[in-house]
């Protein structure tokens, strides 16, 4: 029986990113009895690290219930969410908000910087919610707004700050002690063309990394193209699951 | 994360000296009210309680206070000094007598008669004259603030003269003596003399003091005197005691001050509870974000508990301090109010109502940012 004297060997699968954040059948419901709603049905959904996934759809559709789950803000009423291999159903009080400390990082709509913090103290403050002490704290907030071009804002007050500025403020403050999940809700609805481009720019250039899940939630329709994948929610559900185009 | 708690309390500056200074002027007002009640119940005894070498005191035994005196008869002073136990016994009286100066210009006075012999009961502190002096027929001691109510803008001078129940008397000196209650000039002569002053009547003598011998206790020798004597016989604390229940129980001075009080606790409560509260409302979407970021529950109270502890520290203290003020100016400038201060029990006591206006105010506070859910970051 002739043998085959040489054996084809398959190419190598493309290497396929980790998987930060599985969903699995989470669904919500707010209210009781007769004012019950449901506001996610059954979603289920993986986020890889070293990607940019942005979250799109109609007002109420349940994004900001989906990433509040994701990021441990909410229990959903079924399904479970897993942050990098450890399921959140398992942690309870304490543990889960240490988790969330260690491995979290979020960037609000309103920015949420401290009125009476400095840029340089509002970039610490998830060092010194880490117990970091203080002087070294704000010394490694100085290096990562050195990163996001504010190196020479450390001690201007927010209201010193444009809105851009404050957005970057705050992206430094979600990256300062370099968080595995990176949660953004709407971070350039307040502000203009220009300063959304440069926010989405930075959190393309500085937020994703190999090791990082970046999830964008937006309404803002210019800063699709710096996704690199593009999620449509409707109705409580996600109904798209692409590649986003480029921007014309 | 104390830090940040004090940062943010510093950056609100109206919201923070407003609970500041509602602690504050709730502290102002129960301090300085409770102060100028103790000073006055303490006073209802005055000037007697200057006689502390008196451990025992012997009168009518139906006297309820130091100021309606019921005589008892001059031979009492004898009977006191047979109760086996007693060292010493002398007589003391106090009465109101009428002084009228040369022009006619008139004061009712209270009129102290000290041992002839002893001065047990003589003014501690003499600013002018000799003691000796008061030996000297028609002699008297006026107190300085007698001498300026009489005498209103005048140097303080000896050798005036005064008239009482149409006997001179002439001023031989001047002393201090704790201010009395009804803010009466004093006047002070001897046994002798005081009986002089005053409107002659069979029995006379309104106290007998005395001390016992050593290794009987004042409350022994007071018993033994009930029992030998039948006289009411109390020891110094219980005399003065006596009389401040009495006014305790028989005037609307406690009702009147402790209404003040209340409504201090309620204004800095009100105003301190509501600032506080409010400072937390508007920042709840920070404490929000820090939920997010990390900080758990137990933390936020301590952020929350030392907000609070912050105001009624500063509160405190400068209420304390605005009270030690008006009692320095007040003291000086209107001599009604000489001798009264504030307390350590009453420090103490406001402390508590702080402690307690503070604790209202964070319960408040605490309640939103606990129930405060993390999620509520996401909402615009």
């Amino acid at each position: 029986m002739p043998t085959a004297l040489f054996t084809p060997v398959p190419d190598p699968p493309a290497p396929r990113p980790a998987v930060g954040v599985a969903c699995r059948g989470i669904e919500k419901e707010f209210g009781s009895g007769e004012t019950r709603t449901r506001v996610l049905h059954g979603i289920d959904v993986d986020f890889g690290c070293g990607a940019l996934t942005l979250l799109v759809g109609p007002s109420g559709c349940g994004k900001t219930t989906l990433i509040s789950i994701i990021a441990g803000l909410l229990d959903p009423t079924a399904g479970d969410v897993s942050l990098f291999g450890t399921p959140q159903s398992q942690l309870r009080g304490n543990r889960r908000v240490d988790f969330r400390a260690r491995n979290v990082g979020f960037v609000f709509q309103q920015y949420n910087l401290l009125p009476s913090l400095t840029a340089a103290e509002n970039v610490a403050v998830p060092l010194l919610v880490a117990r970091q002490p203080r002087k070294r704290a704000i010394e490694r907030a100085a290096g990562v707004l050195d990163a996001v071009g504010l190196g020479s804002r450390l001690k201007a007050f927010p209201n010193q700050l444009s809105g851009g500025q404050q957005q970057r403020v705050a992206i430094a403050r979600a990256l300062v002690h370099e968080p595995r999940l990176l949660v953004c809700d709407e971070p350039t609805a307040a502000l203009d063309s220009q300063s959304g481009q440069t926010v989405m720019e930075l959190l393309k250039s500085v937020a994703v990394h190999p090791e990082r899940t970046v999830i964008v939630v937006t309404h803002d329709s210019r800063v699709l193209q710096f996704g690199d994948r593009l999620l449509e929610m409707a109705d409580g559900q996600i109904v798209l699951d692409t590649i986003p185009h480029p921007h014309p | 994360m104390n830090w940040v708690a004090w940062k943010m309390l510093n950056g609100d500056t109206a919201k923070y000296l407003g609970a500041v200074f509602g602690v504050a002027f709730g502290v102002l007002l129960i301090t300085q009210q409770a102060s100028i009640f103790v000073g006055l119940m303490s006073r209802t005894a005055n000037p007697l309680r200057d006689v502390r070498e008196a451990s025992v005191w012997v009168t009518d035994r139906h006297q309820q206070n130091a100021d309606e005196i019921e005589p008892i008869s001059d031979g009492a002073v004898h009977r006191i000094r047979g109760v086996e136990g007693m060292d010493w016994a002398v007589r003391l009286y106090k009465g109101v007598a009428r002084a009228r100066r040369p022009d006619g210009i008139f004061r009712q006075v209270i009129l102290l008669g000290i041992d002839d012999h002893t001065f047990v009961g003589a003014p501690r502190t003499i600013l002018m004259g000799d003691l000796a002096d008061l030996r000297r027929p028609s002699a008297v001691f006026i107190d300085k603030a007698g001498h300026e109510s009489l005498w209103p803008g005048e140097p303080l001078r000896l050798g005036r003269e005064i008239e009482m129940n149409e006997r001179r008397a002439v001023i031989v000196g001047i002393c201090e003596t704790s201010a009395p209650f009804q803010s009466f000039p004093v006047v002070v002569a001897t046994y002798t003399g005081a009986t002089r002053f005053i409107a002659r009547e069979r029995k006379q003598l309104s106290f007998v003091v005395g001390a016992p011998v050593a290794g009987v206790t004042p409350a022994e020798a007071c018993r033994r005197i009930k029992a030998a004597t039948g006289f009411e016989a109390l020891t110094y604390d219980q005399f003065v005691w006596q009389t401040i229940n009495y006014y305790m129980a028989n005037t609307g001075i406690p009702v009147n001050f402790g209404i003040t009080i209340v409504l201090g606790f309620i204004v800095g409560a009100a105003i301190a509870g509501q600032t506080f509260y409010l400072f937390t409302l508007e920042n709840l979407r920070h404490f929000g974000a820090l939920k997010a970021m990390g900080v758990n529950n137990r933390r936020l109270i301590g952020m929350v508990l030392l907000q609070a502890a912050v105001i009624g520290a500063i509160g405190y203290s400068l209420g304390v301090g605005m009270a030690v003020a008006f009692f320095e100016i007040s003291g000086r400038a209107l001599p009604d109010l000489r001798g009264i201060n504030i307390p350590w029990q009453v420090a103490l006591g406001t402390a508590g109502v702080v402690v307690a206006i503070i604790t209202f105010a964070s319960l408040m506070s605490l309640r939103r940012v606990l129930l405060l859910e993390p999620a509520v970051v996401f909402r615009g």
